[in-house]
């Protein structure tokens, strides 16, 4: 069967509606079938609609998402318990390591993500994909920061996301790849995107995973979570009230 | 009996918001290169330019075979050309120009 690509992080302005809409455009262009955009935590709804009937003219599906960056473990539980029934796709951009810990234990999150650019705040250890592992967080990886960095940075980057890619595939930790890109000229094919994952070693059959298996699996499960109609996995509401014989 | 190279055509397209030369368009694809995989890598790559429409933003490289995903990864980390905000994208590979231009303008055909 054909993949099905998803690019899970994509960040135009999106209060620049043409930017948005020529994003959309190349994603389907460039051969991708889901899309993910963080919505501003202020007014998620609204403008999840508003993407989601963007993207259909584009014939692509929407994934809403979140991007949660708290300072403290008891703000990222605050912010999970707000926000969890409203998006598909919850991404914590753990800047400590205790949020790095909680984030990757509970069950509501869905993808970590680290910051690129200081290797100190890289907490993907072997501690963390344990807690990963029993849990079901991805581990993200932004493709923009290895387009745009250059030298001793993109080096130390590329070491550090090689031990970090290591460490997932020893715990069996899903790994996601998304461009992170905020304008179209950041944004690459998937089989482009699966490519650049051979600088830091992830084989070819997870990497082409890494852009369409596993973030399908992420939006479809959260989807299904979604639906009024959902109880628990593998169980849902097929007749209610009068509906009942 | 020594062993017949394996090469492979790419067609590239050229997204860019002004025109760009052959040379430059071939400066940034070495430069690329030369970044992620050195002098040593490089060498091994048989990195060619065939032929490159500036009009329609097109170019038709050669590279060997065993290199093809270091290419593709090394073309994807171009994100200027001439000092000009730029991003190449590889349309389609093929073992032979012939079959590339065949399915290069079955890609072109059935663009949405």
């Amino acid at each position: 069967m054909k993949r099905r690509f998803a690019d899970l992080h994509l960040q135009p302005n999106l209060s620049d509606v043409e930017q948005t809409r020529h994003m959309l455009a190349k994603a389907t262009k460039l051969g991708y079938r889901l899309v993910a955009l963080p919505l501003p935590t202020a007014s998620v709804e609204a403008f999840a609609k508003k993407l989601r009937l963007i993207c259909q003219e584009y014939r692509l599906d929407f994934a809403s998402r979140l991007d949660l960056k708290p300072q403290t473990p008891r703000e990222l539980l605050r912010q999970l318990r707000k926000f969890r029934r409203l998006v598909e796709v919850i991404a914590v951009v753990c800047k400590t390591k205790e949020v790095a810990r909680q984030a990757a234990k509970d069950h509501r999150v869905d993808l970590l993500n680290f910051p690129a650019t200081d290797s100190r705040r890289r907490f993907f250890d072997k501690a963390e994909a344990e807690l990963a592992s029993s849990s079901v967080a991805a581990l993200e990886i932004d493709v923009k920061p290895l387009l745009m960095l250059k030298g001793p940075t993109r080096i130390r980057l590329l070491a550090a996301l090689r031990k970090e890619v290591a460490i997932a595939k020893d715990y069996h930790v899903p790994i996601v790849i998304s461009s992170g890109a905020t304008n179209t000229l950041q944004m690459r094919k998937p089989l482009e995107m699966a490519a650049l994952t051979t600088l830091f070693d992830l084989d070819k059959p997870t990497a082409l995973d890494a852009v369409s298996k596993t973030p399908l699996t992420i939006f479809e499960r959260n989807r299904e979570k979604l639906n009024p109609n959902f109880v628990a996995p593998g169980i849902r509401i097929i007749r209610r009230g009068s509906d009942c014989p | 009996m020594k062993a017949k190279i394996r090469r492979r055509y790419l067609a590239l397209k050229i997204d860019s918001e002004g025109k760009i030369s052959q040379k430059e368009l071939m400066d940034a694809i070495w430069d690329a290169v030369l970044r992620l995989y050195g002098e040593y890598g490089a060498s091994k790559t048989s990195l060619a330019l065939i032929e490159y429409d500036v009009e329609k933003n097109l170019a038709i490289i050669r590279v060997a075979h065993a290199e093809i995903e270091n290419i593709r990864a090394a073309i994807a980390t171009i994100t200027e050309v001439a000092a000009k905000p730029a991003a190449v994208h590889i349309l389609t590979v093929s073992g032979t120009i012939k079959k590339l231009r065949k399915k290069l303008e079955l890609s072109m055909a059935f663009k949405p």
